[in-house]
């Protein structure tokens, strides 16, 4: 067996990952934030492995 | 005998292949940013540049900190310290300018984020993958790395679910540095850390390759770019986590228990689509810009996976858990608290450093007793 089985393994399971999560919650491009975070004038809402929870979505 | 024609259709198929995996790279970005937003798509680029630089250039966290431990080679660390100092120098006045819109990788220093910075650094000389490296690894097809990643990303969800009772066993308030005066100290403190390095080292190799000079510069536009399109720096850990979240919450686990995922902020992005998850976009790009460099390469997907007894593979699932719920204890992996920490100003990022490094020492001399390398 080569890498290139064990790539398209990891490509196959990236790819229902996104299948399975985009039947379950769908995208909707009319919820988009602008392009850019800075000079959007809103704050930083996603999630990130140093932030405890707060109620704000940070 | 090899004839005109064959030699022509020899060097046809690179071009087809490689103009076929950028295609497919241009492809997915137009995809997200139709799909979900502009904002998104860029995120995904972003992602496809880190995992295109990090195995292109092969600039990895892991490989160099075990160089350092075993021949005395500091270049590949000195690389980081460069990139990070890089990020630094833009970071901070930004931080400073924009504190509404921009934020930086803060977590505070406690008990258990000490003690999941040392598991992590061991965990990680273990598979040879750090929380960047095993991304890249499993989309360049390292077989060791594809086994541990399902279980990063599951030990990432566990170990979130129990943030809050580790932190609770004794934390500091988050520390930060901020200003030109934080940045001068960063400078200072990633100087004193290279010089450390020096005289640490064998003479023979005190150099710095030109391939991780541009490494180091590249990533850091990248990281750069990553907060001012996201408003956050370049983690990979929560997003992680966030998948194997939305699967046990998808198969009708209870998520309710756990102080972490049940709250406001954690249930809502649970029930947003995983394209507007800027970590998870990152980590996505990652593996394919991976896939992308090691398909372009010629035979770069051709090797063999090698043999590795059944206590390897173990190890390699272990490790991956591990992998996982520390880089959560640790509010973050190489990446998320030390790469991002320090650039950004928080000082748990060096303490991360300090841990992890320590763990890394113990993490290297188990890799053979657990037969994913032959005994020197």
């Amino acid at each position: 067996m080569t890498r290139l089985v064990t790539a398209l393994i990891a490509l196959a399971g990236l790819a229902a990952v996104i299948a399975l999560d985009a039947s379950a919650t769908p995208p909707n491009p009319y919820k988009a934030p602008k392009l850019l975070a800075l000079g959007s004038g809103t704050a930083p809402s996603g999630g990130f492995c140093g932030a405890l929870p707060d109620p704000a979505g940070k | 005998m090899t004839t005109t024609a064959d030699i022509h259709a020899a060097a046809a198929t690179p071009v087809w292949r490689r103009g076929g995996l950028v295609l497919a790279a241009l492809a997915a970005v137009l995809a997200t940013a139709l799909l979900v937003g502009g904002r998104y798509g860029l995120l995904l680029a972003v992602g496809l540049g880190f995992g295109i630089v990090l195995e292109g250039l092969r600039f990895g966290f892991a490989g160099p900190w075990r160089a350092m431990i075993l021949r005395r080679d500091p270049g590949g660390l000195w690389a980081q310290l460069l990139s990070i100092a890089l990020v630094s120098l833009v970071a901070f006045p930004l931080l400073a300018a924009n504190q509404g819109e921009l934020s930086g990788a803060q977590g505070p220093i406690g008990f258990a984020m000490i003690a999941g910075a040392f598991v992590f650094g061991a965990a990680m000389q273990v598979v040879l993958g750090c929380g960047s490296g095993t991304l890249v690894n499993a989309g360049s097809g390292n077989a060791v790395s594809l086994v541990a990643l399902p279980f990063f990303a599951i030990g990432s969800f566990a170990g979130a679910y129990h943030l809050i009772w580790w932190t609770d066993l004794g934390a500091l308030p988050v520390l930060t540095l901020s200003g030109w005066q934080g940045a001068a100290i960063t400078l200072l403190g990633l100087s004193a850390v290279a010089a450390l390095l020096w005289k640490l080292s064998a003479p023979e190799h005190r150099r710095l390759p030109r391939r991780l000079i541009v490494a180091a510069v590249l990533l850091a536009a990248l990281a750069v770019l990553n907060l001012i399109v996201a408003g956050q720096p370049w983690g990979v850990v929560y997003g992680l986590g966030l998948w194997a979240a939305k699967a046990a919450s998808a198969a009708g686990a209870d998520l309710s228990g756990s102080a972490f995922w049940s709250a406001p902020g954690s249930v809502e992005r649970l029930t947003h689509s995983l394209l507007t998850d800027y970590t998870s976009l990152t980590n996505i790009g990652i593996i394919l810009g991976a896939f992308l460099v090691a398909g372009w390469r010629t035979g770069g997907l051709s090797q063999n996976i090698p043999y590795l007894p059944a206590q390897a593979w173990v190890a390699a699932i272990v490790a991956g858990f591990l992998l996982g719920y520390s880089s959560r204890l640790a509010f973050g992996c190489n990446v998320g608290a030390f790469f991002s920490g320090i650039s950004t100003g928080s000082l748990h990022g060096w303490v991360w450093f300090a841990a992890a490094f320590a763990g890394s020492i113990y993490g290297v001399k188990l890799r053979p007793l657990l037969k994913l390398e032959a005994r020197s």
